[in-house]
């Protein structure tokens, strides 16, 4: 078990150096002006010039001043000290403000998913074919095929300014209803992708040779089912949804733009549309190795919950 | 049988004092998209106290779906039972409530299966799944549940059983993990032990130690076992009675020594010439020609004459009835004795 | 030990046959009745299947509506998308415009059936690039396997643990071109660039199942080079299941374009489409709700037509959950 974490942990450093070398080549490699392409079309005061070369060691030239800056950011990201964005705010600011938010609203997504999503597809898997899992499927398939672009807005337009049943923006500080709409958005994508992998997963366990030896050994159904069944079935759905919260952190960009909720997606939102590149930079890479992590920590939660795995 | 509770079921006539297991012209299709199987066709057998019963066939003779249809652990669907009787203790099986045959299982009747690597929950520990059945059935508390899954893990002979308690059925050797299923069927102290190909997922070696674990078991907490195999060398020392299936039928019946001796059916006779041995050694090897019947279209008359030596136009028209022999043997053939003369020479 | 040879192969057999999920009969079954029964195609069951699917006919019937779409918008209407008068600003639906006109004072419809093709064309073509790119490192890895393929598959990882619109922003900011050729080009260069992990994995995994069949052992035999082999043995069996995943990549590509030209960083003016179309409703959505509705449900429609097809044929050649 412990190597295994240690592997994982190995392979989690060097994704990491991957993935920070990319984003970071494409960020300022092979840019006529690496100051203007961070700015985008906004006009950069000298003040702002100066900043930024000093704060990404801009007049260092070549190959090595490219691994010398790229070093330099990864001291700062792991120091946490991500600079200002275009504004003069501290990002390190801005985003401390901002997760407990995005958290927030992410453990909304997660709980609606989990209750519904695995609680049908649990009950889609043991009834396969009947009229409950055909509609089931369909159902998911219409969530699965609207994007997120099309889902929130409409949501927050029949619910929230048309028949009014939820407020339809967060505002600043958000209160547990006001972020119930936009969590349900957030959470019907996953809730639907965890109904059809229960689904099958169930479906799939309950012909497992293993049910037939439960069963010879004259337990209930109900036992058979929620415990043997389950125990199995849900390996791969914990594992989804862990993957999934991280998505869910890092992926409620649509969402929290929509419904003006002051979260990290949203303020990535907002760097994007005022071409603000330093907080969209920092944002970015915060949101990388969130995702990094969380990739991590499902590893070693499944290797918990399978112990094939966790003995290899 | 000397304590059997006979219910009184006007339907079908029970002798008094019968068989301990008794399957009578029990008949099983499979409805599937693409047509009905006629997966057994009139299987009748039975088990006394204390004995031990083979059942031999081909894959898809139906062995191990009679074994499924006692336990009453076939999926329905897409089994479906046609017709017949499971008499167990004189009680029909069949006509009872799904909760009174749970109580079968496991406690009268138990069974093991041929693979136990997915027979065995992959995600619990051994010493948690046998102790299950104890805390489950017997409403053992924990700490008892544990100590009897450690005596019953000795009682399969797996070294160092308390140690392995909480090892998961991955981490046993193949031999290792049928002795764990073994040590799981036995945890209710079962009166009929099912064994369903136990030994063809093991090494030859492997084999031999399981089969003799198995034969000491049932004398030693005098079970009756139905033993099924499609490895005639499997069943010679261990089965004291041999019933062949073929196409969901029984094609011949006998103790196991007149059986080797002299075969009465063409199929038992083919599956015997068809071992090697050390006495024929050079000559080619004889099979059985041609290919296991299609059980959507299971040949008219006798289902073997597409492949029998003995094969007339009889054969083809007339479904031979089980001819007595005489011992307690019969033969679903037309020519069983002309057949037993034969074997006998 | 005394195995026949009959039951032997019979047992062979049957263990071939799927897992051994099914309890003995289904095994037993299947194993004769491939013996006696007729033989009959994979595909030619698909299609079977597929026919009696009224999601299969639908979606099928609205990824043609929408080709057409964009093929000929003339047809569909007979307004000019660019016509865009301010003085008109959220009038409601009339004879002259169905739908009405938005925020710009332009035909909300108009503007609709104008936005297909630019969103088909990013999702066709990017599914193209994304293919060929699949077919290419799949048919490496799963052909010559060993170094080859770690190496090629540790690359899919690294691409697959990418957050695609993460990536996609990063890789698009850089883009700063106004001209609707360059955007449309550097959308589905980052798509294809992000999104071909699935369908490599695919073609990977059934050129390995290929590369074990006996015609591809008897060509080699033969003398057929590795070129040869690969061409004309191998990628027909690769072909079938990529068609399948890239149609349902394909609408996801729709959705991907929508959604970064939303966020502002897809297409621009004067490109039409969707997503920006979408955005600015979203904001006017108090004056008037029709220029919202209008793209969410044209876009809504081709993303689920996409993927609806692609799953019905995906269900249709997979026998295992039948």
């Amino acid at each position: 078990m412990f190597r295994f974490i240690l592997r994982r942990l190995l392979q989690m450093v060097l994704a990491f150096f991957g993935t920070t070398l990319i984003v970071y080549a494409l960020m300022f490699a092979g840019q006529g002006d690496p100051i203007q392409a961070l700015a985008g079309e906004r006009p950069v005061t000298e003040a702002q010039r100066a900043y930024l070369t000093e704060k990404f060691h801009l007049d260092q030239t070549g190959v090595g001043g490219f691994f010398y800056r790229y070093f330099d950011y990864i001291k700062n990201l792991v120091q946490g000290d991500l600079g200002e964005s275009l504004t003069g705010r501290q990002i390190g600011d801005i985003l401390a403000a901002a997760w407990p938010v995005t958290v927030k609203l992410a453990l909304i997504a997660m709980t609606v998913a989990v209750l519904f999503g695995v609680t049908a597809g649990v009950l889609a898997g043991i009834r396969r074919a009947s009229i409950f899992d055909n509609s089931t499927l369909v159902l998911t398939l219409l969530v699965l095929g609207i994007p997120t672009i099309v889902l929130a807005p409409l949501a927050q337009y029949f619910l929230g300014v048309r028949w009014q049943v939820f407020p339809p923006t967060a505002g600043s500080d958000p209160d547990f209803y006001a972020l119930l709409l936009p969590g349900i958005v957030l959470g019907s994508l996953s809730l639907a992708t965890a109904l059809r992998l229960t689904r099958t997963s169930v479906a799939e366990n309950l012909r497992a040779d293993y049910v037939r030896t439960a069963r010879s050994k004259g337990l209930v159904k109900r036992r058979i089912v929620g415990v043997h069944v389950l125990r199995n079935s849900l390996i791969p759905v914990v594992t989804f949804l862990g993957v999934e919260l991280g998505n869910l952190m890092s992926g409620a960009i649509i969402t929290e733009g929509v419904f003006n909720i002051p979260g990290v997606g949203f303020n990535l939102f907002r760097g994007i549309r005022t071409e603000d590149g330093p907080l969209v930079v920092g944002i970015v890479s915060v949101l990388v190795v969130v995702y990094l992590v969380s990739n991590l920590v499902v590893d070693v939660l499944y290797a918990v919950l399978d112990p094939r795995i966790r003995y290899e | 049988m000397t304590h059997s509770v006979v219910q009184p079921t006007p339907a079908s006539p029970t002798p008094e004092g019968g068989h301990l297991l008794e399957v009578r012209d029990l008949h099983v299709e499979f409805r599937t998209g693409e047509g009905v199987a006629k997966v057994i066709n009139g299987v009748s057998y039975h088990l006394d106290a204390g004995e031990t019963l083979a059942v031999l066939g081909e894959s898809g003779s139906g062995k191990s779906v009679t074994a499924q249809a006692i336990m009453g652990i076939l999926d329905t669907p897409p089994a479906v039972i046609r017709s017949g009787e499971i008499r167990y203790r004189g009680r029909d099986l069949l006509s009872q409530s799904e909760e009174e045959r749970r109580q079968v299982r496991g406690k009268e009747i138990a069974m093991i299966f041929q693979d136990a690597l997915s027979a065995l929950n992959p995600t619990f520990p051994v010493g948690w799944q046998i102790g299950e059945t104890l805390r489950q059935r017997a409403g053992m508390s924990r700490g008892d549940a544990r100590r009897r899954a450690v005596e019953l893990m000795d009682l399969v002979k797996i070294p160092a059983a308390a140690k392995r308690l909480g090892d998961y059925p991955h981490q046993f050797s193949g031999g290792m993990r049928q002795r764990v299923m073994i040590a799981m069927a036995l945890a209710m102290d079962p009166k009929v032990l099912i064994a369903d190909e136990p030994t063809t997922a093991l090494d030859v070696t492997v084999q031999a130690q399981i089969m003799d674990l198995l034969a000491d078991l049932r004398r030693d907490l005098d079970m009756a076992m139905i033993l099924i195999t499609h490895d005639l060398g499997v069943v010679a020392g261990v089965a004291d009675r041999i019933a062949v299936m073929y196409a969901g039928r029984i094609v011949e019946h006998a103790d196991v020594r007149s059986l080797y001796r002299a075969p009465a059916h063409p199929y038992t006779k083919g599956l015997l010439e068809s071992i090697p041995r050390m006495d024929q050694r050079g000559q080619k090897l004889s099979t059985i020609r041609g290919l296991p019947p299609n059980l959507m279209r299971i040949p008219s008359g006798c289902p073997f004459h597409p492949r029998c030596p003995y094969a007339q136009q009889v054969c083809v028209d007339v479904v031979p009835h089980d001819l007595v022999l005489g011992d307690g043997r019969t033969s679903a053939c037309h020519f069983a004795q002309e057949v037993r003369d034969d074997s006998a020479r | 030990m005394s195995d026949f040879e009959t039951v032997a192969a019979s047992e062979n057999q049957a263990a071939r046959r799927g897992p051994s999920g099914e309890p003995g009969a289904p095994n037993q079954v299947g194993g004769t009745s491939t013996l006696a029964g007729k033989p009959r195609s994979l595909a030619g069951d698909a299609w079977r299947d597929l026919r009696r699917k009224p999601i299969f006919w639908i979606s099928l019937l609205l990824v043609l509506l929408f080709t057409g779409m964009a093929a000929v918008p003339g047809l569909f209407t007979s307004n000019d998308p660019a016509d865009c008068v301010l003085a008109r600003q959220h009038a409601g639906p009339s004879a002259g415009a169905i739908f009405g006109y938005d925020f710009q004072g332009c035909d909300t419809y108009a503007r609709a059936v104008y936005g297909t093709r630019a969103s088909l064309l990013v999702g066709a073509l990017s599914a193209l690039l994304t293919g060929v790119i699949a077919l290419v490192v799949g048919m490496l890895a799963g052909f010559f396997g060993r170094w080859v393929d770690a190496v090629l598959s540790r690359v899919i990882d690294v691409v697959l643990g990418i957050p695609l619109l993460l990536a996609a922003i990063v890789l698009l900011k850089r883009v700063s071109s106004d001209s609707s050729t360059v955007r449309i080009a550097a959308i589905i260069f980052v798509l294809a660039v992000l999104g071909w992990t699935t369908a490599a994995r695919v073609v990977r995994s059934s050129v390995i199942t290929a590369k074990e069949q006996d015609y591809v052992a008897a060509a080699r035999m033969l003398g057929a080079g590795n070129g040869r082999i690969m061409w004309r043995h191998i990628l027909p069996n690769a072909l079938a299941p990529a068609v399948v995943v890239l149609t349902i990549a394909l609408g996801s590509f729709i959705a991907a374009e929508a959604t970064l030209s939303f966020l502002g960083i897809g297409l621009k003016d004067p490109t039409i489409s969707w997503g920006q179309d979408i955005d600015t409703g979203r904001v006017h959505m108090r004056e008037s709700a029709i220029p919202l509705l209008v793209p969410s449900t044209f876009l809504a429609l081709t993303v689920l037509a996409f993927i609806m097809l692609g799953d019905a044929i995906r269900d249709a050649f997979d026998p295992k959950l039948r």
